[in-house]
């Protein structure tokens, strides 16, 4: 464990407090800053005194209190945030988000070790100050609703249009990207696995399969759009061949990773050709593989979503978005953008989970599945 | 030799199937053109026009490599707005495109591979960061940032940020990830017996990080600037699309509005080209790296 001097979020604690006192004290500017600040001041004295308490109820009440503090402070700024608020404005932004940070210290200290629901809440609250930052902003600056719409507009257009935003979600993730990405990968292993016993094949493929990984395929898309048509078949070409050199190139990759004593010993064991690909080579190159299975998570969507733009039927979240930016309704384009960014957040997460299950020897997992010893 | 002879095999046998494709896909054209006149097209009439239409579907290699070799060298060397007789890069050549691709691709991989490594460092370091940033920063990659692109670049420049720039933050967007990934799994690759082993010595956190996270980090470093280099430049390539102030994505943006599909074709053996070179020298300076830190086998 960490020594008791280095005790996490106290500097941002303390210099939350201080903006709070010397703005209050200066008498702040109009409207609610002052009460925010003094907020923001109890939040940050309550978090202070959470690194120095021993008791788990002690240190639980405090930061319970600091974070209340903290989002009261936050939302009474964000109600009152007018353009040109002044330095009141800014200063009681820079406090909660100082304070946020020291929130996030020591609930990441909090949840280290943990499992479930700890895990979760410091990214959690780290998301959140982000958004707010962007609401109080988008508020603060007078941004138009045409450049960059605030989060709570955002949130009340995704509401509102729910059932446009899960035909387009099923239009474009479920049968464009989805689909793709099994094709794609699936074809990339067995080719891979197919190769492999061709040494003569396997250099040439590598060299190409990395030159054409490189290359921007998304250029391509308008090229199958002619070729396969407007409907989610040409979406899940691009997403194949979006996705087929990245696997096929880590898989490659992975399956020269065994080291020799690994291969000696099993030719000491004579296993045959599949026996040792089975049992050693496949699992050692699994930590590749799902690096290009993490990768190709984003290229499947970014390239369902970019051939939409060549060509698509009524529906889908690339035709919605192009469509959209033309009326100048960006809060329906960032709606869509935060459908594309919850699923792949969610597609990326469940291949991650699965990379957890098959991959827990690799010393990159090893640790992170628990237990206080994490680096 | 040894090398080169099976990546020749490869595309050797690309080339080929990519023939094949060209007839396939072409012979529709001669079909029609034969249906309309009256009479029935001949496999040999196919073959024969495949590789000669003006704007066929899929063009043949040989093409592809014309219309390449014609906008850029001969272009340049005989064009009137050629290198030779004005003294500066034609605006019709593909090697002024490439440049202002390259340019900005460059300094968008600049920003974004500087920003990841920084990135990796402090979630490695910091327990709060680790368990704050990393779950966001992939969230940001699913974004589909392609796909907006040209909002950003329209965005930016209504408030008044135009040129290099906007599409440099495009590029610098999506290759930080892979950088940061690369980098906190190369920074934590050293098991822990090795990290026992720092401790027992007594090594200071910063000793512990210059002497064996860095060290261990350069192979995952190397291969994550590989992809963030190719994902920058196709950052700059979709950046380009909405402004037409050159690059090659405004090349290939003008040869899909005109239905020149040799040109499209052109524009992208441009930029495989590009992207080969860009990871080629990362390639290099990886190899050279890793042999003189005693990676090698």
């Amino acid at each position: 464990m960490r020594a008791l001097s280095a005790r996490p979020g106290r500097w941002q604690g303390l210099a939350a407090g201080a903006l709070g006192l010397a703005l209050v004290a200066l008498g702040g500017g109009a409207g609610g800053w002052p009460a925010a600040l003094g907020l923001i001041m109890a939040a940050a004295a309550g978090g202070a005194v959470v690194g120095q308490q021993p008791g788990r109820v002690a240190r639980w009440g405090a930061l319970g209190v600091a974070a209340a503090a903290l989002a009261l402070a936050a939302a009474r700024i964000a109600g009152a945030a007018v353009p040109g608020g002044g330095a009141g404005l800014w200063a009681g932004v820079a406090g909660v988000w100082l304070g946020a940070w020291m929130l996030v210290a020591l609930v990441a200290e909090e949840a280290a070790g943990r499992r479930g629901a700890w895990r979760v809440l410091a990214p959690a609250a780290f998301g959140i100050t982000l958004l707010w930052l962007w609401e109080v902003a988008v508020a603060g600056l007078g941004v138009p609703q045409a450049i960059l719409p605030a989060p709570s507009a955002i949130g009340a257009k995704m509401a509102a249009a729910a059932d446009v935003l899960w035909i387009d979600f099923v239009q474009t993730i479920v049968k464009g990207a989805l689909s793709g990405y099994a094709m794609g990968a699936g074809a990339a292993v067995a080719v891979a696995v197919a190769v492999d016993r061709s040494p003569f094949l396997q250099r040439g493929l590598l060299p190409v399969g990395n030159f054409v990984a490189a290359l921007p395929i998304v250029g391509i898309a308008p090229i199958l759009v002619m070729w396969f048509g407007f409907d989610w078949q040409s979406k899940a070409a691009v997403v194949v061949v979006m996705v087929f050199f990245p696997v096929l190139v880590n898989t490659l990759a992975g399956l020269q990773a065994t080291d020799r004593a690994g291969r000696d010993l099993m030719a000491t064991w004579s296993a045959s050709y599949w026996q040792a690909l089975w049992k050693l080579r496949l699992p050692a190159a699994m930590p590749f593989v799902f690096n290009g299975l993490k990768i190709a998570t984003t290229l499947a969507l970014i390239g369902a979503i970019v051939a939409e733009f060549f060509g698509s039927p009524i529906k889908g979240m690339g035709f919605r978005i192009s469509t959209e930016v033309g009326r100048l309704q960006l809060d329906m384009v960032w709606a869509e953008i935060a459908v594309a960014a919850l699923a792949g957040s969610a597609f990326y997460g469940l291949v991650a989970a699965m990379e957890r299950r098959v991959t827990f020897w690799h010393p990159s997992q090893r640790g992170r599945a628990g237990g206080p010893q994490r680096r | 030799m040894r090398r080169l002879l099976p990546v020749l095999t490869v595309v050797a046998a690309l080339i080929v199937i990519w023939y094949a494709a060209a007839v396939a896909l072409n012979g529709q054209w001669t079909r029609d053109q034969a249906a309309r006149a009256g009479v029935e097209a001949g496999f040999g009439d196919i073959l024969r026009d495949a590789f000669v239409q003006e704007r066929p579907k899929l063009p043949a290699p040989h093409q592809v490599a014309a219309e390449f070799w014609r906008s850029t060298f001969v272009e340049e060397a005989t064009g009137r707005r050629g290198i030779v007789r004005s003294g500066s890069l034609s605006n019709r050549s593909l090697i002024y495109h490439g440049l202002v691709t390259l340019s900005a691709a460059a300094l968008g991989f600049a920003i974004g591979a500087g920003f990841g490594i920084l990135l990796a460092v402090g979630i490695v370091h910091n327990r709060a960061m680790d368990a704050s940033v990393m779950p966001w920063a992939i969230a940001s990659q699913t974004v589909p940032i392609l796909a907006i692109a040209p909002m950003i670049i329209v965005v930016l420049a209504s408030v008044g940020v135009t040129g290099l720039v906007p599409k440099a933050v495009i590029s610098a967007y999506l290759s930080f990830f892979p950088v940061v990934v690369g980098m906190v799994k190369g920074l934590r690759s050293p098991d822990p017996m090795q990290l026992d082993l720092m401790r027992t010595w007594g090594a200071s956190g910063a000793q512990i990080f210059l002497r064996l996270r860095l060290p261990a980090s350069v192979p995952y470093l190397f291969a994550s600037m590989k992809v963030g280099a190719a994902a920058a430049l196709v950052g700059a390539i979709v950046g380009e699309l909405p402004v037409q102030e050159g690059g090659l994505g405004a090349r290939l943006l003008a040869g899909s509005y005109y239905g020149q599909t040799v040109q499209i074709w052109a524009a992208l053996m441009a930029a495989a080209l590009l992207a080969a070179a860009i990871v080629g020298a990362i390639g290099a300076a990886e190899r050279a790296t890793l042999s003189r830190m005693g990676f090698g086998r």
